[in-house]
């Protein structure tokens, strides 16, 4: 027994170093958002206990309504575009040869841009005055300006991520697509499949794991997404594009609102969390529904 | 029937498959046996319309099907891996065969019944086929193959992949299951003792060479080639490079004479060989010849015991009854019985000999 102990207390020593770092970048700055947002300052380090009262304010007001529908509506439309978009280019990437190294080099790029240089890219690139694509559209007669227009702002901002963010998707399925041994295509073709149906029924399934880690990863990053519209459109025109991110630091930065800006933080990590558990249970559940019934072959 | 006229495949400089030609009749098992890379699995992929050749033609029931597409000729394959449709269940993965050819629902339902009860799946019909041991998806496999009722049924390797329990009964079973169903049927394999215990004629092919083709007994009896006699025994045949001079066999490394004269033989070079078992430790009819080596290793099963020796320097294999040790490096006797002598002249083919001893 006291072997036991002793071992254990080992084990808490050895995972001390951890919990400082963790402690030092993410509890302690949590907490004191958390501080913030159950209190009000009027300046000269002056805190007054306000309890929930800025979460009931956040929760009730139209403008975090407004965000958080913007952002739910701009997640949704970058998973529509990108994951089928993502699965059919990895789909049309040649198994083997030279092309392989190509396409791939090809489709590594665009994540290697840091994202504030993104921004800047499609800033310059939509613009009316000097960018190819504002200038190109503009002399083909296409009224496009993302600094005016309410649609073209978000029709930049979805091209942007799209570009941006496609090949992380297709480089994740294209792993999964190049793990189906070539049996299983021969197989098909001797089943008489159609292409379809060697879709459907051979490939999706394969490829259903790094599938679901690709929409979790796609989800969460358009969920949290700032830098990109903050240096393309600022969150304008209007607070069309402003996210919850792009929100949240107007009401902190800008407004200097710290009270609020903090309970609407920790609301939008909540939203985080919550999705991710649940992302997270429906993956270990599917993983565990495999393994108790293979369990029960044995 | 099944008719390959002088098929030959290769990619480049490398070739695959040299002009091969074989006829095989429905409702009889045919075996392609020979080592990895000696053109199987190539030869089955032209078969089944994968590939297509680059000259000879492929007749079906006397119909060239060269130029048919694979979904057009009615083929089935089972492969070495377990292969199954992962998201379907296992009546839907037999089932497949029979949506894709559009029968009819209730009669779906009965034919996957039949196939299952026949390899014993009826249990697991509800079930994914990652939840299945190896043999059961090797099963689902071969039903899948079966309820199609194709033509040309393609197994390749069906049973490597298995556990050796598993793969004796399987091997038991398949030979009955697949005679019933009237198609051309091939199976690939790289052990002896497969096609042994199947039966049927035997393709003995080496580097995309037809070696030999004919009922599996005769070939394993009377090997016409030093190659398929090679392919068509396990553990490997026993050879050993010999000269003839003026009627009289000597060793060609020692010189020293055999013991055998043989008539009518001319002189030059000759390999003689001699199957593993039947090396004998016992003199029982007079008329053997003997052979001396040394030792290098025993191997012991449980019934029985491999004795590697080198005899004029070719490494040699006795296998013998019983469990018996044999001291590394101590000086072995072999009799053996000149019928079961085979000589190969210098370009491997077989030499048919009287013998008479001279001692």
């Amino acid at each position: 027994m006291s072997i036991q102990k002793v071992q254990n207390n080992k084990a808490w020593f050895m995972v001390l170093p951890v919990l400082i770092l963790v402690a030092i970048s993410a509890i302690i700055p949590l907490m004191t958002v958390v501080n913030y947002s159950v209190q009000d300052t009027f300046g000269g380090n002056e805190f007054f206990w306000v309890g929930t009262e800025w979460f009931q304010e956040v929760l009730a007001s139209e403008r975090f309504h407004n965000a958080l529908l913007r952002t739910l509506v701009f997640s949704g439309l970058i998973l529509a575009i990108e994951i089928p978009l993502g699965i059919l280019i990895a789909l049309a990437m040649p198994k083997r040869g030279w092309g392989v190294s190509v396409c791939l080099v090809l489709m590594a790029l665009p994540l290697l841009i840091p994202w504030n240089v993104v921004g800047t890219i499609w800033q310059v690139f939509g613009r009316v005055d000097i960018g190819l694509l504002g200038h190109g559209l503009a002399s083909l007669g296409i009224d496009y300006n993302y600094t005016q227009n309410n649609l073209d702002a978000w029709l930049t901002l979805i091209l942007m991520d799209v570009w941006h963010w496609t090949s992380l998707v297709v480089l994740l399925c294209y792993s999964g697509l190049v793990s189906i041994p070539e049996v299983y295509y021969q197989a098909a073709r001797i089943d008489g499949a159609s292409r379809w149906a060697v879709f459907r029924f051979i490939q999706l399934p394969k490829i259903k794991r790094v599938l679901l880690i690709a929409v979790l990863l796609r989800f969460m990053d358009s969920f949290m997404i700032y830098t990109e519209p903050f240096v393309v459109t600022g969150g304008g025109p209007g607070n069309i594009t402003s996210f919850l991110s792009i929100d949240l630091v107007q009401m902190a930065v800008g407004q200097f609102d710290l009270g609020p800006a903090a309970a609407m933080s920790l609301i939008y990590f909540l939203i985080i969390l919550l999705i991710c558990w649940v992302f997270y249970t429906v993956m270990t559940s599917y993983d565990n529904d495999e393994q108790s019934s293979g369990g029960g072959a044995q | 029937m099944l008719e390959l006229r002088n098929i030959s495949f290769h990619q480049g400089d490398e070739i695959f498959l040299d002009d091969v030609s074989l006829l095989m009749e429905r409702g009889e098992l045919n075996i392609l046996l020979g080592p990895t890379l000696s053109g199987k699995t190539t030869l089955m992929r032209i078969m089944a319309g994968l590939d297509k050749p680059n000259s000879g033609e492929l007749l079906f029931d006397g119909v060239s099907v060269l130029g048919m597409p694979v979904q057009k000729r009615n083929v089935a394959m089972v492969y070495q891996q377990f292969i199954n449709y992962p998201s379907l269940t296992v009546f839907e993965n037999i089932a497949s065969p029979l949506r894709v050819a559009r029968v009819e629902q209730n009669q779906i339902g009965i034919q996957v019944a039949e196939v299952a009860e026949l390899l014993q799946l009826t249990q697991m019909l509800d079930r994914m086929p990652d939840t299945l041991s190896g043999g059961q998806q090797q099963r689902v496999a071969l039903a899948r193959a079966l309820v199609k009722k194709a033509d040309l049924v393609l197994l390749d390797e069906p049973l490597a992949n298995l556990d050796y329990k598993l793969r004796e009964e399987l091997r038991a079973e398949l030979p009955a299951l697949f005679a019933a169903m009237g198609a051309v049927l091939v199976y690939a394999t790289t052990e002896p003792t497969e096609a042994l215990v199947l039966g049927g004629n035997t393709v003995c092919l080496h580097e995309g060479r037809v070696e030999q083709f004919g009922p599996t007994l005769d070939l394993y009896r009377t090997p016409t080639g030093l190659r398929s006699a090679k392919i068509f025994s396990d553990p490997p045949l026993n050879s050993v490079e010999v000269e003839c001079v003026a009627g009289q066999f000597i060793y060609a490394k020692s010189r020293q004479p055999l013991g055998i004269k043989i008539e009518q033989i001319p002189d030059g070079s000759y390999t003689l060989a001699v199957r593993p078992h039947h090396l004998s430790r016992k003199k029982e009819a007079g008329n053997e010849i003997e052979v001396e080596g040394n030792v290098s290793v025993t191997e012991l099963t449980g019934s029985e015991t491999f004795v590697h020796f080198s005899m004029e320097d070719s490494p040699w294999v006795a296998l013998l009854h019983d469990v018996q040790d044999f001291a590394v490096a101590s000086t072995i006797k072999f009799y053996l019985k000149p019928q079961h002598l085979f000589l190969f002249d210098s370009h491997g083919v077989l030499v048919e000999w009287q013998s008479e001893i001279n001692n």
